[in-house]
């Protein structure tokens, strides 16, 4: 019976530790599919976590959760504006985002709250208890008593799947990540397209990191994103540019991370670090193994028009 | 005439990006610092005088800092000019450090030159072996190395943490951190009662030997054609770009991990988690500022060497958080990569 339970608390780690990933990823894979790779995604959870924090602690949970996307999509709009407006490059640009976010949101919470780091405290998001779905044994509590957010990567997996690969919008987003040229002269607009893209990633890392605030930790701290949003990046080849397969690739992240949990209740003389570096490396592992038949938008990180 | 201002333009083009940038930047900071309710000229004020009040606050302060910017910031230009984006230098410098640090504790009775040399092949060797991961998935797999390349720098942080808590803790058991290096092994001090070490040499001396290595041979021509065009590589028939992006892509490893010992046997003297507060990617401003020419990487290392100084200054005499320093930097590569749009755009104009 005790084997049950350690089970089941895995399964709700797992769960808790992927949906952050899974909402940034299904972002991302999105803005990859136009052909642009978002470094700076790590900006916009760790802004959506500021602005999930501080709208959350003036307005309540469910505005931190908006003020945290919006925050997100403004990272991202900066980043737009100079890898797709001016086409400057895009790793640089996201590393620059990514650097100056961690800088400035530690500004603004040291002057808002005080250098001397007083817990935060937030009140977080309440569980949404789905009727029968969460009377499930083992799985119903785990995925189904949980925080809006779940809910957010559960339908959106599949819906982005329908949108990239099943609606002409899908359609041309994708042809702006494949072949720009032959897009822009069949009349797409290639850069609202890619601006689209990458604010969409943005809101979506916002709402990440809103998640890990008002749902996951209920407080904020400096550098709190702790690499979320590369590692989101990762997931996406991971996940091959296909929202389902992101979802499980975020799954496995999640796994992976959870596994610390389980390992260290069975024995307690494994050194922890090892066990955060875990999951980094199974995920180097899965990249190496796992890639081989896949292939990644062809103009992915290059500027347009050339 | 115009023909001839446009020649002095282009002549100066080098120099008058970066002062634009920097330009641009003091003036976003400042508007930033004002409405964050920070008075611009205070903070500045305490800057300056924190990284160049005094020779022994631009040698121990300034120049401390600008060491391992200088190494770091050499190592991206190297796999930059070649085309690979190595994110990675962090995780490169850390695996340098605990690979001297390893070799220099469990070596205590081996001459000073003799534990001089291996330790810094021992770094060397440490961070081209941590750039192999990401060079081998790259070319073996096509996966791409930023992905990679930031994955590893995590690995490379929590292999230290596992090693100063474990293996390597420090004999006495009382911090995480490792015994002290012996004595032969540290770097000594350039000038008496100052903290400046042999460490700013060694980054000098290979600023000045890439800079004739890419400008004046052949293996030069080879990185930055790799890097410019890889197609007219492949084209000229004379050399694989591939291989010569593989080679970069290794030095700019071990040229990182250099950059990690020499700060601990430069200034730590022990090897501890912090050991680097992100200068494996503050070191992409720093190529970025100089254009990733490895001569002019020197005085962009100084200039971030001194926002390093003068930040602790900064939070201490004018109150403003030393995370504004970081939001700067970025600000700053932001600036650059504005400004060189906008000479290209002017370019085209011209012609």
């Amino acid at each position: 019976m005790a084997d049950v339970g350690v089970f089941a608390s895995f399964l709700a780690a797992a769960a808790g530790l992927a949906i952050p990933l899974a909402l940034a990823a299904l972002g991302e894979t999105v803005s990859e599919r136009a052909g642009v790779i978002n470094i700076g995604l790590e900006g916009s959870v760790i802004w959506g976590a500021l602005g999930g924090a501080m709208a959350g602690l003036a307005a309540g949970p469910y505005a931190g959760l908006a003020g945290g996307a919006i925050a997100g999509t403004a990272a991202a709009l900066l980043f737009g504006l100079f890898a797709v407006g001016l086409n400057t490059n895009q790793i640089i640009t996201g590393t620059a985002v990514t650097i100056g976010s961690l800088g400035f949101t530690g500004a603004v919470f040291q002057s808002r709250f005080g250098a001397t780091g007083l817990a935060l405290e937030l009140k977080t998001v309440p569980s949404w208890k789905l009727p029968l779905l969460s009377e499930v044994p083992l799985l119903g509590p785990v995925l189904f008593d949980r925080a809006p957010t779940f809910y957010v990567v559960y339908l959106l997996a599949p819906a982005l799947w329908w949108f990239l690969f099943r609606t002409r919008w899908g359609l041309a987003l994708r042809s702006v990540g494949e072949a720009p040229d032959a897009a822009h002269a069949a009349g797409i607009g290639v850069i609202r397209t890619r601006m689209l893209a990458v604010l969409f990633g943005g809101f979506m890392a916002g709402l990440a990191g809103a998640h890990l605030c008002l749902v996951h930790t209920g407080t904020f701290s400096e550098n709190m994103s702790a690499g979320k949003g590369f590692i989101a990046v990762a997931v996406v080849v991971l996940g091959r540019w296909n929202p389902p397969g992101v979802l499980a690739a975020a799954c496995f992240f999640g796994a992976a991370e959870a596994l610390q949990y389980v390992l260290q209740a069975a024995n307690a003389d494994l050194p922890y670090p090892l066990f955060l570096a875990l999951p980094y490396v199974l995920s180097l592992a899965a990249l190496a193994g796992w890639f081989g038949r896949s292939r990644a938008p062809a103009t992915l990180a290059l500027p347009w028009p050339r | 005439m115009a023909q001839m201002g446009l020649r002095i333009a282009r002549a100066l083009q080098p120099v008058a990006q970066p002062v634009l940038a920097l330009a641009a930047t003091l003036a976003v900071a400042a508007a930033l610092l004002a409405l964050g309710g920070h008075s611009p000229a205070d903070a500045f004020g305490a800057l300056v005088q924190g990284a160049f009040g005094s020779w022994n606050r631009f040698l121990s302060f300034t120049l401390v800092q600008a060491t391992p910017l200088l190494l770091t910031g050499l190592a991206v230009a190297v796999a930059f000019r070649a085309g690979a984006w190595n994110i990675g230098a962090e995780g490169q410098l850390l695996a340098g450090a605990l690979a001297g640090v390893a070799l220099a504790i469990s070596w205590p009775e081996a001459s000073a030159l003799v534990l001089l040399a291996a330790t810094f092949a021992a770094a060397a060797a440490g961070g081209a072996a941590w750039a192999l991961v990401p060079i081998a998935m790259k070319t073996r797999m096509g996966v791409g190395e930023v992905i990679t390349t930031l994955l590893m720098n995590f690995v490379a942080l929590f292999l230290a943490q596992f090693l100063v808590q474990g293996p390597l803790r420090e004999s006495r058991g009382v911090f995480n951190m490792t015994d002290e290096i012996p004595a032969a092994a540290q770097l000594a001090p350039l000038f008496p009662g100052t903290r400046l070490h042999a460490g700013f040499l060694v980054g000098l001396l290979l600023a000045g030997g890439l800079w004739l290595y890419m400008s004046r041979t052949p293996g030069g021509f080879r990185v930055r054609v790799a890097g410019a065009s890889p197609r007219a590589a492949v084209a000229s028939g004379r050399f694989d770009p591939a291989r010569v992006v593989r080679w970069s892509f290794l030095a700019s490893g071990a040229i990182a991990g250099l950059a990690g010992w020499i700060q601990v046997a430069g200034v730590t003297g022990r090897m501890y988690e912090g050991l680097s507060p992100g200068w494996g990617y503050t070191a992409i401003a720093v190529a970025l500022l100089a254009r990733l020419h490895p001569g002019a990487i020197v005085i962009s290392a100084v200039v971030f060497g001194a926002l390093g100084a003068g930040g602790g200054a900064m939070q201490r005499d004018a109150g403003v958080p030393e995370a504004w320093v970081r939001g700067t930097e970025a600000l700053l590569i932001l600036a650059l990569l504005a400004v060189d749009r906008g000479f290209r755009a002017a370019s085209k104009g011209d012609s």
